[in-house]
């Protein structure tokens, strides 16, 4: 069985959050992690790798320092590495994005792909399902569960109040919740084979069947408007009340913030 | 001259941090008030390798340098320095003396399980008459046949009773040297569970109160004769050398604590207020923690400079003993300042640099003092 | 793509086992605000099997159209029949809205549909509003107006970002649950009901439900809580703590506390928020009777609203409060809890 693993690079949010001057995301100056969510979803491919036996393909798109997660996921146990880097690329919304990581790993053999359900930086959920559509696979989304059955998956699917047992025949992309399990961490000789190891890196040039119209800032639909680091903020209102007149002042709080 | 870490320190230090934070942290507050040893967390390092990190991989190791090893327990010395001289005793002090010295024979049967961590590891020099001065040794051994009858106790063992294998040191007779009669000692590897092999009383100690530390008693303690540990009478030196290695470790160890206890202060006085503003704001507390940090990356460079020199040298003594008598110095330095300008609080037990001053005071005490530290550094100076 | 064709504000009206979510009807409160920004109606769209009668339901909520779309492939949801059949609604109507609830469903419809149609989707908004775009006319760069501007916190709710999809149709967005207003609903409104067949071709995507399980409710971790309210030693005693237990039942919240609760033995260690606790970001934080040290500061300053309530004025909790109330909280909070019941049922 061969699985790919998409992974992001992504800053670590407890770091602080820094902007480039036209409202994209100055990357370069934030501290890196690799996305839970995604780490959960290479954890999940071990697993099967270590009950099935499979090939392990991570694929990251970023800028060339992505590759340190690539070198993680190998140092966890991942079998291969691809790097997809290039200036065109940049600035990529998901559906940019998403066409970009369809149009890698089209020229790559696999069974299965897993993602993360969501990326902590911009949190949409939404490359996922998008690359299964450019690959016209089907999709199972927030997995908690994955199992192999012959040619097909067999996926519990979480919903808000109750989770499907699905079905689907391979290849199938599957979306991975970070509550799937517990990354596994690296070993430590694990990281020095790692950093032996080669890694694929492949530009523009390199993605099967993919439109210029459909990659980096310009392939981008969505346009950043605005951008701006949520204010820190300070004392709010304090007043002085009898039990009735409180209950009341915070009862109407409540419903201008919609809590209730 | 270069002074970056290569890009698998830095990753493997993250590893070491994660794991630190993640899983030793929570447990560092109860481990260090109940004394008990965290066997748990101990097995878990088994599982990720970090119980044979500078072990060759054909010995079950992880292959890695000492660097990697030292970083290692750096960072679980950080958050919990008990967690950190467990490590340090079973892979400076066993692993390293068996690798080095063992048979092809005994490296299979003894190293691959240690490295692997199926098997915890201990050492035995230490004598309630032989402590600094290790010529004191009492205990004897006797070839007997094809064994060798131990006889005698040993005391501060740490991991004791929780290890598995024991490499123990005996006077194996005496012989002259420059017209005096010498002790002369060998090493041995002895098996928890040999009959005659015994544990007396458990140490309560003033700091890394999770470590296991106990006399260990041999009375007519029966090993196979190919447990001697190199040659006949070579024990002092292998003793020697050893805790030339384990000082690094213990080096490693007190950097840690030290980083540790700067890191929590800092964040400490960012948040604590006294007279309406942060005590960050104060210029006693900029220069206090100036000066701590300075020190801590002295103690740093010394501390990755002995490893390094591990890696490359044959003889390091020099190095390991400016590494752990500075960095112990400065642990025990900065744990203070961090308890003082932590105020009340850092006197109070629920507070991490409390527990980290109780902890860094042993590492200016074992394995070799911080005088016996000055001995090994200006006998090489006026030889 | 001739972005003129484009015309009206689209609705997913989710519904689960027949029922349609409460996100529908919040979302067709807002798409009847932007339609009237953009002088155009609101169509909901309708997917399931045997749904039909729902229809009017939404139109009470203030759709002006409902396309349904009723089939036995849309029994349960799942991605590919309504990905194809919202797919085929859009190119067939040509919306220049689309709005999908962010909820488990549509986070995993939404892309899958922006990626058939060819067109952005903005994940997890939390405004919506018509404006221009760019925002300040740019020389050399056209300013289009009409636009929809697309509002959402990202990091973590570390920064927020508008965005627009000025060029594709229709723009897309994905709005948070709770953060929109329903309308109150009109009684008796009829809407327009359209049916629609997209026909369905059963393939390798329409993934096969083996079981379906309904869980039932865990304890929460205070970590994952929407609603926490905490109570420090000003509450008194254990016993006391039913007071705050009510509250939080009342707003399907949790209980935490602060320190010095646990040390007096009131309540475990696993709900003790601060420094040497646990650190939590719910939406609303109630701070009851806890002076609000530092290291308790530090475990939940990042909450979105806090609510505290404490008889000493000079209480640090203050400072960091959004609504801070001097009080006798053994007075207040169970007057709250009862008008906070009632303000619930009559609700629904």
């Amino acid at each position: 069985m061969k699985i790919v693993v998409c992974v992001k690079q992504v800053p670590d949010t407890k770091g602080g959050v820094k902007f480039n001057p036209d409202g994209t995301l100055d990357r370069g100056a934030m501290l890196t992690i690799m996305n839970p969510d995604d780490k959960a979803g290479l954890e999940a491919a071990l697993r099967l790798k270590d009950q099935y036996g499979a090939e392990v393909t991570v694929v990251t798109m970023g800028l060339p320092k992505a590759e340190e997660v690539l070198r993680e996921a190998m140092a966890m146990g991942a079998d291969k590495g691809v790097l997809v880097t290039d200036r065109v690329l940049g600035g990529a919304d998901t559906w940019a994005t998403s066409t970009t990581l369809a149009g890698a790993i089209r020229n790559l053999e696999y069974d299965l792909i897993i993602t993360g359900r969501q990326a902590i930086d911009g949190d949409t959920a939404q490359v996922g399902p998008q690359i299964s559509e450019h690959l016209n696979i089907p999709v199972i989304s927030y997995a908690q569960d994955i199992k192999i059955e012959g040619d097909s998956v067999i996926v519990e699917r979480q919903y808000e109040d109750r989770y499907h047992v699905v079905k689907a025949k391979m290849p199938c992309l599957i979306t991975a919740l970070s509550e799937l399990n517990e990354p596994r961490y690296m070993t430590p000789g694990g990281i020095f084979d790692a950093y032996k190891a080669e890694i694929t890196v492949w530009g523009r040039a390199d993605l099967k069947d993919v439109d210029d119209a459909n990659l980096g800032l310009k392939g981008s639909p969505t346009k950043i408007a605005k951008a701006s680091d949520k204010v820190r903020k300070g004392a709010g209102e304090k007043v002085t009340l009898d039990p009735d007149e409180a209950v009341s002042y915070i009862v109407d709080k409540l419903k201008v913030k919609h809590v209730i | 001259m270069d002074f970056t870490l290569s890009k698998e320190h830095e990753m493997a230090r993250s590893l070491f941090k994660e794991f630190a934070e993640k899983e030793v942290k929570p447990l560092a507050q109860e481990v260090d008030e109940t004394e008990v040893f965290p066997r748990e967390t101990v097995e878990k390092m088994a599982k990720l390798g970090f119980l044979g990190i500078p072990v060759p991989k054909e010995y079950g190791g992880q292959g890695c340098d000492p660097l990697t090893y030292a970083m290692c327990v750096e960072e679980l010395s950080k958050v919990c320095g008990t967690t950190g001289v467990i490590v340090s005793a079973h892979t400076s002090l066993c692993c390293d003396p068996i690798l080095t010295y063992g048979t092809e024979e005994q490296k299979q049967k003894y190293l691959v399980p240690l490295a692997k961590g199926e098997k915890l590891g201990a050492f035995g020099l230490t004598e309630p008459g032989a402590g600094t001065d290790a010529q004191g040794q009492q205990t004897k051994a006797v070839l007997d046949g094809d064994e060798w009858v131990l006889n005698g106790s040993k005391c501060f063992i740490t991991n004791g009773k929780e290890a598995d294998v024991y490499v123990i040191f005996a006077i194996t007779g005496t012989v002259e040297k420059r017209g005096r009669m010498t002790k002369e000692i060998s090493a041995f590897i002895v098996e928890k569970g040999t009959p005659g092999f015994t544990f007396g009383t458990k140490e309560k100690k003033m700091g890394i109160r999770g470590s296991s530390t106990y006399e260990l008693i041999f009375t007519d303690c029966r090993i196979p004769k190919e447990n001697l540990l190199g040659q006949k009478g070579k024990g002092f030196n292998i003793a020697m050398h050893t805790l030339d290695g384990g000082r690094i470790g213990i080096a490693s160890q007190a950097l840690g604590l030290a980083e540790g206890a700067l890191e929590t202060t800092i964040e400490y006085v960012k948040e604590r207020k006294q007279f309406g503003r942060a005590i960050g704001a104060f210029q006693n507390t900029q220069f206090q923690l100036a000066d701590m940090a300075t020190k801590v990356e002295a103690a740093q460079l010394l501390v990755y400079k002995a490893a390094m020199a591990k890696a490359t040298q044959k003889v390091y003594s020099v190095e390991a003993a400016k590494a752990k008598l500075y960095a112990a110095e400065v642990a025990m330095e900065v744990t203070t300042k961090a308890v003082q300008l932590h105020g009340g609080y850092g006197y109070i037990r629920e507070y991490d640099v409390e527990r980290m001053m109780r902890d860094a005071k042993i590492t200016e005490i074992y394995e070799g003092t911080s005088e016996v530290q000055r001995m090994v550094i200006s006998g090489a100076l006026l030889k | 793509m001739n972005l003129e064709e484009y015309k009206g504000v689209y609705v997913f009206a989710q519904q689960v086992d027949n029922e349609i979510s409460s996100i529908a009807f919040e979302l067709l409160g807002k798409a009847k605000d932007l339609a009237k920004d953009l002088n155009t109606e609101v169509t909901a769209m309708l997917l399931g099997s045997g749904i039909k009668g729902l229809a009017d339901q939404l139109a009470e909520y203030g759709a002006d159209k409902v396309i349904v779309v009723d089939d036995p492939e849309l029994k349960e949801y799942r991605t590919e029949p309504y990905a194809h059949a919202l797919a085929s609604i859009i190119n067939q109507y040509k919306p220049e809205i689309v709005l999908v609830g962010a909820t488990a469903i549509g986070r995993d419809l939404g892309p899958r549909v922006s990626a058939r149609v060819a067109t952005g989707l903005t994940a997890d908004c939390t405004v919506l509003e018509i404006g221009d775009f760019p925002l300040q006319a740019v020389p050399g760069q056209e300013q289009l107006h009409n636009q929809l501007l697309m509002t959402r916190p990202a990091f973590g709710g570390n920064t927020i970002a508008t965005i627009a999809c000025p060029y594709n149709r229709p723009q897309m967005a994905t709005v948070r649950a709770g953060v929109m207003q329903k309308i109150d609903p009109i009684k008796g409104a009829k809407a327009v009901v359209e049916e629609f067949n997209p026909g369905f071709t059963p393939d390798n995507k329409y993934v096969e439900i083996l079981d379906i399980v309904k869980s039932v409710v865990d304890t929460v971790d205070i970590m994952d809580a929407k609603i926490l309210v905490s109570g420090g030693r000003g509450v008194g005693s254990p016993e006391n703590f039913k007071l705050l237990e009510d509250l939080a039942d009342v707003l399907g919240g949790t209980v935490s506390c602060s320190r010095a609760v646990v040390d007096s033995g009131w309540k475990p260690k696993d709900l003790q928020v601060g420094q040497t606790g646990k650190t939590v970001r719910p939406n609303v934080y109630f701070a009851i009777g806890i002076s609000g040290a530092i290291q308790h500061v530090a475990g939940m300053e990042e909450s979105d609203i806090i609510v505290a309530i404490n008889k000493d004025a000079d209480a640090p909790i203050f400072d960091v409060a959004d609504y801070g109330i001097v009080g006798d909280l053994n007075k207040i909070v169970p007057k709250l809890t009862e008008a906070l019941k009632a303000e619930i049922a009559a609700a629904k």
